[in-house]
């Protein structure tokens, strides 16, 4: 093992010598370092006079705080990630996955499903609507745009800045048919989703022969286009007013979620009135739409199509000189990613019974494309961890009120977001430059899946 | 060996206005194995990818099987089973082994991968040893032979190689040509060969052409030009001095 010291009691009492040691010599050095940055200030006196301010307690604090960063280091993190490495140098024998580990995708559907009715019994009806809509739907919409993104960026290899603009297209589609027409939700949820593979293709021609850096400026273009559209074609869309009034979604039109509808669903079952019951119905819906296009995905990857896409993203030449025409792979990428991208517009729409174009702004596709790349791209597990972490952690931002405490009354933890996103975003590409899940998982094999070739694959180009 | 499978004449193609081929009359028959050689910079790889039609050639024309190809788009030319081991070999490095060999049978969506698949591993088996691992992670000589086997796997008619020695260690090369001659052999594969490697080149095909600036100077069969004192001077002892 390539730390021993740390198993006998002797070498244990000689490591927290050292690491008190050198501790003491970092308590030194900051103490060199700051004593005139920080124990001394100079300032000026109501004569305008120059003074110098002592400030001795923030000293012994910048002292302490690099004295006991230092021992904790050289104590505890330098033996812990030693071990960490030893152990997983050990472990490439290894190869039997435990069973959560091969179960997760199973598991976590099955904690999905669950979610609502344990949320329900912990905190009762009312209780359980911050946590199934500002959670559980925020992340899982995320989850799904997510998922969509994938196909056109995760496994084609198209670079797509404007994802967002299919979302808009599926909510407006929604809410301007509904509110016009009075069309029914599931009648219009499939349209949306058409409208918005039919955008897909309308910007996957001009940009067929794009790639890379070109393909990225071209889309987050359109995404705008689409926007500005939004805003200023008032006659039809309100403008930034944007259309409100959307009809709620209805129980395949068996019960309603409307208040004064005479198929109410509480007054059908008899329940109190909440509107919890339609949270809980979205969060069903929303659910099975992401599951949907997980299943979609796994589906197509083991197709011809899909392993075109694949191949599309790793060479585009060697795919033509093999046959695949490249320009019906990239449009059906183009469409199949928007057409996801609209349903989870619709049910967006849906969801606010309000849509403006304030809510697809590029800010959103960034969003959108960093939960994909954060999870590695290509991988279903990976997005969804990654957009249950960051939509989570900024739904968890705004519930921290003990911050303000801390920093004072006038502290608003979500302001923050942007910042700490933009850290942990550094932070997981120096720890995992493809992302939490970066191996591929192969579509086929001859014989059963090696175990040898794990520690293989894990290497060569990303 | 008497029908002609492929015919280049007097193709000219062009990189903007810098002319890459300046009227190359090629011919492929049935069976043969055809090398072409030549220094860098000859031309061998543009007309490679000219008979796949990307770029496409400005004049002149490439008829396969009395078929015009010359405008065709390249999944078009592939379809008709020409198949290509490209220069740099531009194997899937992300996909596995066995991915990268289905790639290969797209045309008939996998209807004949088992059988097929079978005859690659025989013929290289290497592979099988490394079939569940990804394409970027093989050596060069190991990329070669998917790149050669995935080609394989379109059931071609007529396989165009690209440099498949470049970069590779002797004894790697040999293999290599070594399987060439026995799928030419045992099979009948037409192969069209382009080649640094001259005297292994040369010693492998039944006939040869070398190209200079762009244009065919001299024609033979691989003997011949093996032993002519031009090509000798100029590709097969200019590196031994």
């Amino acid at each position: 093992m390539a730390n021993p010291q740390s198993n006998t009691p002797a070498a244990g009492n000689s490591l927290t010598a050292q690491a008190l040691r050198e501790a003491f010599y970092a308590g030194l050095v900051s103490l060199g370092l700051f004593v005139l940055f920080v124990g001394l200030k100079t300032d000026q006196n109501i004569r305008n006079e120059l003074i110098l301010v002592q400030r001795w307690g923030l000293l012994a604090i910048f002292i302490g705080v690099a004295m006991v960063g230092r021992f904790i280091t050289v104590a505890y993190l330098r033996p812990y990630l030693a071990a960490r490495k030893a152990s997983r140098d050990a472990q490439v024998a290894d190869t039997e996955d435990g069973f959560v580990k091969r179960n997760f995708s199973k598991l976590a559907v099955l904690a999905l499903v669950l979610f609502p009715p344990v949320v329900i019994a912990l905190s009762g009806v009312q209780g359980s609507l911050k946590w199934v809509d500002n959670f559980g739907i925020q992340i899982l919409i995320y989850v799904m745009l997510g998922w969509g993104l994938n196909i056109v960026v995760g496994l084609a290899g198209l670079l797509d800045l404007g994802y967002v603009a299919f979302y808009a297209v599926g909510a407006y589609s929604y809410a301007l048919l509904a509110s016009t027409f009075g069309l029914s939700f599931w009648i219009l949820l499939p349209l949306a989703g058409i409208l918005a593979a039919f955008w897909g293709m309308i910007l996957g021609f001009p940009v067929l022969r794009l790639k890379g850096d070109y393909l990225a400026i071209v889309t987050l273009a359109f995404g705008e286009i689409i926007r500005l559209v939004l805003i200023n074609w008032t006659e039809v869309t309100r403008g930034t007013f944007g259309v409100s009034g959307i009809p709620k979604a209805t129980f395949f039109g068996i019960w309603s979620f409307d208040v004064s509808a005479p198929n109410n669903f509480a007054k059908a079952f008899d329940l109190p009135m909440s509107s919890a019951y339609y949270k809980i119905f979205l969060y069903y819906l929303i659910l099975a739409l992401a599951l949907l296009t997980a299943y979609v995905t796994i589906k197509l990857r083991r197709m011809p199509i899909g392993r075109a896409w694949e191949a599309l993203r790793e060479d585009e030449i060697a795919c033509r000189s093999l046959g695949i025409n490249t320009v019906t792979t990239k449009l059906t990428a183009f469409s199949i990613g928007a057409m996801f991208g609209g349903f989870a517009g619709s049910f967006f729409a849906v969801r606010q019974g309000f849509v403006s174009p304030e809510s697809f702004v590029f800010l959103e596709s960034a969003i959108i494309l960093a939960i994909v790349v954060l999870g590695g791209m290509g991988s279903l597990i990976g997005i969804a961890v990654a957009a249950a972490l960051m939509i989570g952690g900024t739904e968890l931002l705004r519930e921290m009120t003990f911050l303000k405490a801390v920093f004072g009354p006038d502290f608003t933890p979500e302001l923050y977001r942007m910042l700490i996103f933009g850290i942990a975003m550094v932070v997981v590409m120096v720890w995992k430059p493809r992302g939490f899940v970066g191996s591929r998982e192969p579509t086929a094999f001859l014989f059963e899946r090696k175990a040898v070739s794990g520690s293989f694959t894990k290497e060569g180009h990303g | 060996m008497s029908e002609t499978l492929l015919n280049v004449k007097a193709v000219e193609t062009y990189y903007g206005n810098i002319r890459a081929l300046g009227g190359v009359d090629v011919e492929v028959k049935k069976g043969e194995i055809v090398c072409l050689i030549g220094a860098n910079g000859a031309g061998k790889s543009t007309l490679m990818m000219t008979i796949c039609g990307s770029p496409q050639a400005r004049t002149g024309s490439v008829i396969f099987e009395g078929r015009d190809i010359t405008r065709m788009p390249t999944h078009e030319i592939a379809r008709l089973r020409i198949a290509q081991s490209p220069e740099g070999r531009r194997i899937f490095p992300r996909m596995t082994v066995y991915e990268n060999l289905q790639m290969g049978a797209s045309l008939d969506n996998l209807k004949y991968f088992n059988e097929d698949v079978e005859k690659i591993f025989t013929l290289f088996p290497r592979l099988k040893e490394r079939q569940s691992q990804r394409g970027g992670t093989l050596s060069g000589g190991e990329q070669q032979m998917l790149s050669i086997g995935r080609a394989l796997m379109a059931r071609p008619k007529l396989l165009l190689l690209d440099e498949p020695s470049l970069g590779l260690a002797p004894l790697i090369v040999k293999g290599i040509f070594e399987a060439i001659k026995k799928l030419n052999e045992t099979e009948g594969l037409t192969v069209f060969l382009v080649e640094q490697n001259a005297f292994a080149a040369l010693k492998l095909s039944h006939r040869a052409y070398v190209m200079v600036n762009g244009k065919v100077t001299m024609t033979g069969s691989g003997r011949e030009l093996l032993a002519n004192p031009e090509v000798r001077a100029a590709y097969l002892e200019g590196g031994r001095h």
